[in-house]
């Protein structure tokens, strides 16, 4: 039933023009296929991926976080989820048909600004290299973070409001970011229960550093097979995780 | 023996208010009673009586605080039984970014239909409940009674066994209404068992084969209209006609309505033939005696502390 779910979801987005951002996505695109020529010589290819990159991750984010966070909070609030969950639906599938919906959207959304991408790569380039694919795995790890994001804003969707979700959700980006730099904050204080929570700190954070690889596929390394896994497993297992605590969170909700 | 269709077994909710110091208060106070199946069951009470509590904690929209009930026999929690069951919420809503017929369509597939099933489907019901010619307008657009209309529809759109209608009347105009009725009834003809709220009590007369009354949370009485209304004779109503030139005594004309020559009064069971007297007495024609039939309405006044005026009585007027 999750994907009935799933499917209106996406419909609402793409009727709520959700995807117009793609517009002010194309026409980043093209002012910097046209002047980025002009500004760096020999460069045009690192910009180029680095802006689109970058891009497509920021319009992703902003997308996830605040369409996420109202996903179970608008049903509940307009209280669409009445008739709905009279049907033969679980609470947890109506969870899950809505993180995927999204998820749906936010692919469509990278699918589509990565052939924009392509297309400004191309113009300048004039030709496609070998390197390139790493910007696909690129593409792929930011939708890896994308849905880390969307899971994250789902959860506090089925408890908070809008305003206090997105500042949770946002807060955990911003930590998850510095996962690392938290991490090694611990040793320096010298300090054993500072160096715990630090650990610990580090490995319950959503890691999201380990889903950048913009600057590799801006200079063409390329990415191995073996950290494309890892990174899919660590985000799928993280998933897994917010999802049950959602779906726990909102089986037991009374809805008001 | 049959299943009942609904059983309420010590059904209580209570609900948290306050902001640091939480207190219980309670909506539904341990409902007890069943609905059999092929009913068209009323549930009445004024607002804030705990009606649509009580249908949020059968849809598992709200969890008991205490106590228990079965659907068809299932616990509340068994999401496979909700597909005999259909549900309109009070003042529905829906999503506006949808036709009707995409909402429909989006219902039905909870219950696998195929796609052409679904088309049939979704006409068939959506001209049932007169929104043939609105089938592709989006819901932003719908009117309150429109809304109702869908909200009715996609609540009987998988023929379920047991149909929960919250205020299904509301927002609906006379003609509306008339048709929901008509929606009702044929519901029970096909032998579905059909639970309603409402604060329209003429509607639950026509209705209901039987009617519960909630009042604060508590049930107050569980039976047919009749039965419920039952409680006591209120009285007779009289009409009498003077001859010109003569007039009731000042004491009865005080609680008589006139019309020309014609008097109507209303006196207390009791009273009836003391009425009578003093009536032939001064030389009145009695036109027709007819009881004083007591509704739904009455009863429900008496309940909630706004009884209307007592029928009048006779022996003040003879002092």
């Amino acid at each position: 039933m999750a994907w009935v779910v799933a499917i209106n979801t996406f419909r609402e987005a793409v009727r709520d023009r959700v995807l117009y951002n793609l517009i002010f996505f194309a026409l980043l695109m093209m002012a910097a296929a046209v002047f980025v020529g002009q500004i760096s010589v020999g460069i045009e290819r690192i910009v180029i991926v680095n802006l689109g990159l970058s891009a497509i991750s920021l319009f992703g984010l902003v997308m996830a976080v605040f369409i996420g966070v109202g996903l179970v909070y608008k049903e509940m609030d307009k209280r669409t989820l009445y008739s709905l969950l009279s049907k033969p639906i679980r609470r947890s599938e109506f969870l899950l048909g809505k993180f995927a919906g999204l998820l749906l959207t936010l692919a469509v959304n990278t699918a589509l600004m990565t052939l924009g991408l392509a297309a400004a790569l191309f113009y300048v380039s004039r030709a496609f290299a070998r390197a390139d694919f790493s910007i696909l795995v690129a593409v792929y790890f930011i939708l890896l973070e994308l849905a880390l994001v969307t899971a994250l804003a789902l959860l506090f969707s089925c408890f908070s409001t809008p305003l206090l979700s997105i500042a949770f959700t946002l807060s955990l980006c911003v930590a998850g970011v510095l996962a690392p730099d938290i991490r090694s904050l611990g040793p320096i204080t010298g300090s054993r229960p500072i160096e715990a929570v630090t650990t610990l700190l580090y490995y319950a954070l959503p890691n999201f550093s380990n889903f950048n690889f913009i600057a590799a596929a801006a200079h063409g390394r390329s990415i191995p097979l073996s950290l494309i896994f890892e990174n899919s497993a660590y985000a799928a297992g993280y998933v897994a995780v917010i999802l049950l605590v959602a779906a726990a969170t909102f089986s037991n909700r009374n809805l008001k | 023996m049959a299943i009942p269709a609904i059983e309420f077994e010590g059904l209580t909710k209570d609900y948290f208010v306050g902001f640091w110091r939480k207190r219980p208060r309670r909506a539904l106070d341990a409902l007890t009673f069943q609905v059999d199946q092929g009913e068209i069951f009323g549930f009445l009470g004024p607002n804030g009586a705990g009606k649509t509590t009580t249908l949020k904690l059968l849809m598992g929209l709200t969890f008991p605080t205490a106590g228990a009930a079965r659907i068809l026999g299932c616990p509340l929690d068994d999401v496979r039984m909700h597909r005999d069951i259909g549900y309109l919420p009070e003042q529905p809503y829906f999503y506006d970014y949808l036709t009707a017929r995409e909402l429909l369509d989006y219902f039905a597939r909870f219950f696998g239909f195929g796609a052409a099933e679904r088309r049939e489907r979704v006409s068939r019901f959506l001209e049932m409940v007169g929104l043939g010619a609105a089938a592709g307008l989006p819901l932003r657009k719908f009117s309150k009674g429109m809304l109702q209309r869908i909200g009715i529809a996609q609540a009987i759109l998988h023929d379920p066994q047991v149909v929960f209608l919250d205020e299904p009347m509301s927002g609906l105009d006379p003609v509306g209404r008339r048709e929901v009725r008509d929606i009702i009834l044929n519901l029970k003809q096909q032998g579905r068992t059909v639970f309603f709220s409402t604060h329209i009590l003429s509607d639950a007369e026509m209705l209901c084969d039987r009617v519960a009354v909630l009042l604060n949370g508590k049930l107050e009485g569980v039976g047919s209209p009749e039965q419920i209304v039952a409680i006591e004779g209120q009285g007779s109503e009289i009409l009498a006609e003077l001859p010109a030139g003569r007039d009731l005594p000042s004491l009865l004309a005080a609680h008589a309505t006139r019309t020309g020559s014609r008097y109507r009064l209303e006196v207390a069971e009791p009273d009836l033939y003391d009425a009578l007297d003093a009536l032939r007495a001064c030389g009145a024609r009695i036109l027709s005696v007819t009881q004083l039939k007591p509704t739904l309405e009455d009863y429900f006044f008496k309940l909630v502390g706004r009884q209307k005026p007592a029928p009048f009585a006779v022996e003040t007027v003879e002092r």
